[in-house]
């Protein structure tokens, strides 16, 4: 067996340039499902993948993981070559991906005992991993029970352990808390956060919003294969202004009034929702909110509904590609 | 959820450094050790669900029984003269039913998430293929034993006595675990279990139907008796004969052996390769 030195620290976790990965249609153009994307993970930062279903985050994480072939583009993972020397960029990376990968028909414990050996421990220390993962996760209740009766949260949780058995220092989340409850998410949250905290790194996707901003350091926006945008959450926001200002009119034939109302206090003009009598504006500063409500009051215009919400990933979309996230989204409302 | 962090300073943080020493390619140890592990995997998901059994248990007393009363007197002139013609045929018909099996649960288990995680560790690309099939060696070796005490509680007395018998009933396990890669590649290139299977059945039902399993060969016409004495079943069929009633070791033994081979040395690294690509 050859063994050879490799990595440093000083080099990225994750350097790729001009990623791409084309899929085969039958009768019709090959689809670029990722097309020519640049990415740069620095060691010990959480990066966070933002964009809708279908926009290509799982696809090029696939590919970063050796489980896609790249079709275009160059990937290193801590320095070694993604493409040339698969073996390796294994034993760096723990992939947690979108559905639990265990096995159904074995128990809690059976699985990371499985893995365990798999990754070249006796038996004796893989019955040890097994345990001390267990009792690190809070799974300590369900390690002789099948998978096949864990909930989503715990089967998450199972697979994020086995993820870490080897110990990797990086480790790829494939939308970590999708089809989670809002609890689950928090504990989801606090552990990926544990994990940097013990010197991981972690490349994340996600099509929400206030999970790259909780989590990320940066992000990077995805649509169609390409990159739209990158910075940290507050840059991205600031794209968007800090917060939006919702409104609904009640008379529907008064909306270009209302347009125009708000045009004149805050200096932009309001974007159409595609709900009738709707339109959003984005606020530097919330306190605005105020101004534009007093002038529709004077402008004699009736609203039906006024919110200040934060800026959803909808809205940085439309902002950053002019169309719509076709994501579920999650908001909360201030006001 | 519990914290993640050490309780204990000697507990070990859950990253290590980049800096460490990476293996270019598994080992022949680590291939080894990885495929036992998949068989442990294989025989937990077997006690889970002893159905998996039914081919290798009920198949092989139904079969033994029907057609040695139903064909027994019409070509051997009696049930027990028959035995010893159809026993060792029964052995190869429940061996390559066998090893269709391990190919069609090889593919619905490559649909399942947890081969994603297979694929994701550094492990040996053929490790989640060897695994299923060494633990499969328990089914062959099953129905290899149930066939063989049907016949002789019908009356078969082998003339090759202990010696032959168990000679004769491990080329069996040999031939049905050589089989099974061809199986096992099928499962790699084809989309669903229900293919396999399909597939499969029109593999085994003229490999099995056409040879002298069932039959002695000098029956058959001309054309027909060419197939059968190059199909590879043909073969296995009179070397188990050659061992059980005689205690014979054969020609014929040594070819079924190196057709195994060859199925095994051919059908091997397709089913790795194509495996490997999937991904």
């Amino acid at each position: 067996m050859t063994a050879i030195h490799h990595g440093t620290t000083s080099a990225s976790a994750v350097r790729a340039t001009g990623l791409v990965k084309t899929f085969d249609v039958k009768g019709a153009a090959p689809f670029r499902a990722v097309d020519g994307i640049d990415l740069e993970v620095r060691p010990g930062e959480i990066f966070g993948v933002l964009g809708p279903n279908g926009a290509g985050k799982t696809t090029m994480l696939k590919m970063l993981a050796t489980l896609l072939t790249i079709d275009g583009g160059q990937a290193e993972i801590f320095g070694v070559d993604v493409r040339r020397e698969p073996h390796r960029i294994r034993q760096l990376v723990g992939v947690t991906g979108q559905y639990a990968s265990v096995d159904e028909n074995l128990t809690g414990t059976e699985n990371l005992v499985l893995f365990a050996r798999l990754l070249g421990q006796p038996t004796a220390q893989a019955r040890r991993t097994a345990a001390d993962l267990l009792g690190r996760f809070g799974l300590e209740e369900a390690a002789d029970r099948q998978i096949k009766s864990f909930s989503g949260g715990m089967r998450r949780r199972l697979d994020l352990a086995a993820s870490l058995i080897s110990r990797p220092p990086l480790i790829f989340l494939d939308e970590p808390t999708t089809g989670l409850d809002p609890r689950t998410r928090g504990q989801m949250w606090d552990t990926i956060r544990e994990l940097v905290a013990q010197g991981s790194t972690i490349l994340l996707t996600t099509q929400y919003l206030d999970e790259a901003d909780q989590l990320a350091d940066r992000i990077a926006v995805i649509d169609r294969g390409v990159k739209v945008a990158e910075g940290t959450p507050e840059e991205l926001k600031q794209s968007v202004g800090s917060s939006t200002l919702h409104l609904r009119v009640a008379d529907r034939e008064q909306t270009a009034q209302a347009a125009a109302i708000v045009e004149r206090v805050l200096g932009e003009a309001p974007v159409l929702t595609p709900e009738a009598g709707g339109f959003t504006i984005a606020l530097t500063d919330a306190n605005r909110t105020a101004d534009v409500l007093i002038a529709l009051r004077q402008g004699e215009v009736d609203i039906t509904t006024a919110a200040v919400r934060q800026p959803t990933l909808d809205e940085v979309f439309l902002t950053l590609t002019g169309h719509h996230a076709e994501a579920d989204q999650t908001h909360e409302e201030v006001a | 959820m519990t914290t993640l962090l050490p309780d204990t300073p000697t507990a070990v943080p859950l990253a290590a450094s980049p800096d460490r020493v990476l293996a270019a390619r598994p080992s022949l140890r680590d291939t080894v050790n990885q495929s036992f592990a998949m068989a442990w995997r294989a025989t937990k998901k077997m006690r889970r669900n002893p159905e998996q059994f039914f081919d290798v248990t009920l198949q092989p007393v139904l079969f033994t029984a029907m057609f040695a009363y139903i064909f027994g007197g019409a070509i051997s002139g009696s049930v027990a003269d028959y035995l010893p013609l159809i026993i060792p045929g029964i052995l190869a018909q429940t061996a390559l039913t066998a090893s269709m099996a391990t190919g069609t649960q090889m593919r619905e288990d490559m649909d399942k998430g947890v081969f994603d995680r297979f694929k994701s560790l550094p492990i040996a690309r053929i490790a989640p293929l060897v695994g299923p099939m060494l633990a499969d060696l328990i089914r062959y070796g099953t129905a290899a034993t149930i066939t063989i005490a049907v016949g002789l509680a019908m009356g078969y007395r082998p003339g090759g006595g202990v010696l032959g018998v168990a000679a004769g009933w491990a080329l069996t396990i040999i031939a049905g675990w050589s089989l099974s890669w061809i199986f096992c590649w099928l499962g790699t290139v084809a989309r669903s279990a229900q293919a396999v299977q399909g597939i499969g059945m029109m593999i085994m039902f003229p490999l099995t139907f056409l040879s002298n399993a069932f039959v002695p060969m000098d029956t058959l016409p001309g054309w027909l008796e060419a197939f059968v004495k190059v199909n590879p079943v043909s073969h296995v069929v009179t070397a188990v004969r050659d061992l059980m009633n005689a205690g014979d070791l054969t020609g014929q033994v040594g070819w079924a052996l190196l057709g195994c081979a060859v199925v095994v040395a051919i059908f091997a690294p397709l089913a790795v390769r194509n495996y490997a690509r999937k991904m």
